[in-house]
């Protein structure tokens, strides 16, 4: 078994493996949705997995939108749910 | 390195990239091969360097890996291309470095007299009700997960669409221990034989389908062919997917519609090639075989710009095995070596071959034909169906390009990309014409690949 690590989602700690993707982990995790649309609010999460669509954006150790589907986890991240842009006051 | 100019640059290591760089630096030529990934391979070989599962044709993988090491290729992986632009000596690329380039502090540039571009592709998407739902993924973006992580998308998934793909990826998540419930084909492979002179050589490639039914048999895997996913159901996530049979036009056969439970959805309607960077030099193109956007190249993969070559998806979709011998001939060509007659006669065989593959799975007519009026068409921007139609009904748009600024699909983060094929495709049929070269352009051309913070275009430039 290969070691694990971790980082939290919404204050959730999630298991991950060296090398894993923040998108990885948190699907592993059976997590499908890391962020709300800037209009309807809806959920979206991983979608095209190689970058190209940008709905897996997410918020890590406070810088919004970043593709969770190419961010490498790194131990200790503190991720959360991205409503819309990232920079809206909640 | 220091700002001196290598005699070939490559965008893109998979396939034609790998290849291409292989047989340019054999042939004398200094040679780097860029990529946005932290190894090569590109999607089909994705993190092949981690062992041959889930992988077709590792050997081949592996004898390019060693071919490149031999031949002094420099690999500058996870490099995104973020601009490419033609110079007094050659061709300029600016590049955003790192996994996720948006965390780039500045970009990297690379310099060279002659350009291949090998960029690749990336899966087709059509809007249909639910496709938003979080776990209805991109087929390719699941088998991304199991191949780069083993991870699985879920642990009921249906896999839909149309296409070769959709045989390996529920194979591969049937062997990650995956439940597939279903593997849908809006299509059916009896088309093939309408185009007997195309399986003329390659049948082999029939073969491989084959082989994988045969596996998929053992699993017990539902394989009905004309049967397509109508509707993703959920609320927060899904829960299931509508299906319907299909006819022969692609038009759902009148009846009960079938419910199938999942918690995952891998779809796709085969791939389109990813263009901005040809588009930002000027290289021509046109609408391909399959109704996408392609570069158009000559016998020895020339575009249009003087000292550009393409190879791979990018001039047409016709997988790894067209894409090997195009970056073979474009290597070549670039390296000012000779083309041994074998090559081009062995692409003319395979792009018959992918020719027939597009012919026999179409995209499904009924995707536009009943797209319904509250769809979400640009997921970016989130512009429903109905929101095209009033651009071109009652605004009087008649191209892709004025659809784009009245309603704005394709303006959002992707720039286009996942729905530039539907909105292009949807605009003509409203138009009551034929999708054109233009319509599609007004979704592929991009100023910059990714949309970077400020701080990486205020940063000095920095050549390596």
């Amino acid at each position: 078994m290969n070691p694990t690590f971790t980082f939290t989602f919404d204050g959730q700690t999630i298991q991950f493996q060296d090398g894993w993707t923040v998108a990885a982990a948190l699907t592993a995790a059976g997590i499908r949705s890391w962020r709300t649309t800037r209009k309807e609010a809806r959920p979206r999460g991983i979608f095209c997995g190689i970058g190209v669509c940008y709905d897996c954006l997410i918020t890590v150790n406070d810088q919004p939108s970043l593709r969770a589907c190419l961010l490498p986890a790194h131990a200790g991240d503190v991720i959360v749910t991205q409503h819309g842009t990232g920079h809206d006051e909640r | 390195m220091n700002a001196d100019r290598y005699d070939v640059l490559v965008i893109g290591a998979g396939p034609a990239g790998m290849a291409a760089a292989c047989t340019a630096a054999e042939a004398g030529s200094r040679v780097v091969v860029v990529d946005a990934a932290g190894s090569p391979g590109g999607q089909f070989w994705r993190n092949a360097d981690a062992g041959p599962r889930l992988h077709h044709r590792h050997g081949a993988y592996r004898r390019l890996r060693a071919r490149a090491t031999t031949a002094g290729v420099r690999l500058a992986a996870e490099h995104t291309v973020q601009t490419v632009r033609a110079d007094a000596d050659g061709f300029t690329l600016a590049c955003a470095v790192g996994a996720e380039p948006r965390t780039a502090q500045e970009l990297t540039t690379l310099r060279g007299h002659r350009l291949i571009i090998a960029i690749g592709a990336y899966d087709r998407q059509m809007p249909f009700p639910g496709w938003d739902l979080p776990g209805v993924l991109a087929a390719g973006g699941v088998q991304a997960l199991l191949k780069a992580h083993g991870v699985r998308a879920g642990a009921r998934v249906v896999v839909a669409g149309t296409g070769p793909l959709l045989l390996p990826v529920a194979d591969a998540l049937i062997r990650s221990g995956a439940r597939v419930p279903a593997i849908l084909d809006a299509n059916s492979p009896t088309g093939f034989a309408r185009h007997p002179a195309a399986l003329a050589g390659s049948i082999g490639k029939l073969g491989e389908a084959a082989g994988y039914a045969a596996r998929l048999a053992l699993a017990r895997t539902p394989y009905p062919r004309r049967q397509a996913v109508v509707a993703a159901l959920g609320d927060e996530r899904i829960e299931a997917v509508r299906v319907a049979r299909l006819d022969r036009a692609g038009m759902p056969v009148d009846g009960p519609l079938r419910t199938i439970d999942c918690d995952a959805l891998a779809v796709g309607w085969g791939f389109t090639p990813q263009l901005e960077l040809p588009l930002q030099l000027g290289c021509a193109t046109a609408v391909g075989s399959d109704g996408s956007l392609v570069v158009r190249v000559d016998a020895d993969q020339r575009t249009s710009v003087p000292d550009v070559w393409a190879a791979g998806e990018a001039t047409g979709i016709g997988g790894s095995d067209l894409s090997l011998v195009e970056g073979e001939i474009a290597g070549r060509s670039a390296a000012a070596a000779v083309v041994p007659p074998s090559l081009p006669a062995r692409r003319a065989r395979l792009r018959r071959f992918a020719d027939a593959v597009h012919a026999v799975h179409p995209v499904p007519e009924f995707l536009l034909a009943r797209l319904p009026s509250s769809t979400l068409v640009c997921r970016c921007e989130e512009v429903d169906a109905a929101e095209i139609r009033e651009a071109v009904r009652d605004w009087g748009a008649t191209d892709a390009k004025t659809v784009k600024r009245l309603a704005r699909p394709g303006m959002g983060w992707c720039q286009g990309r996942v729905c530039g094929y539907a909105t292009a495709h949807l605009t003509a049929r409203l138009c009551g014409r034929e999708v054109t070269e233009a319509d599609l352009r007004a979704f592929a051309e991009r100023p910059f690949a990714v949309p970077l913070p400020l701080r990486a275009f205020t940063a000095d430039d920095e050549s390596e």
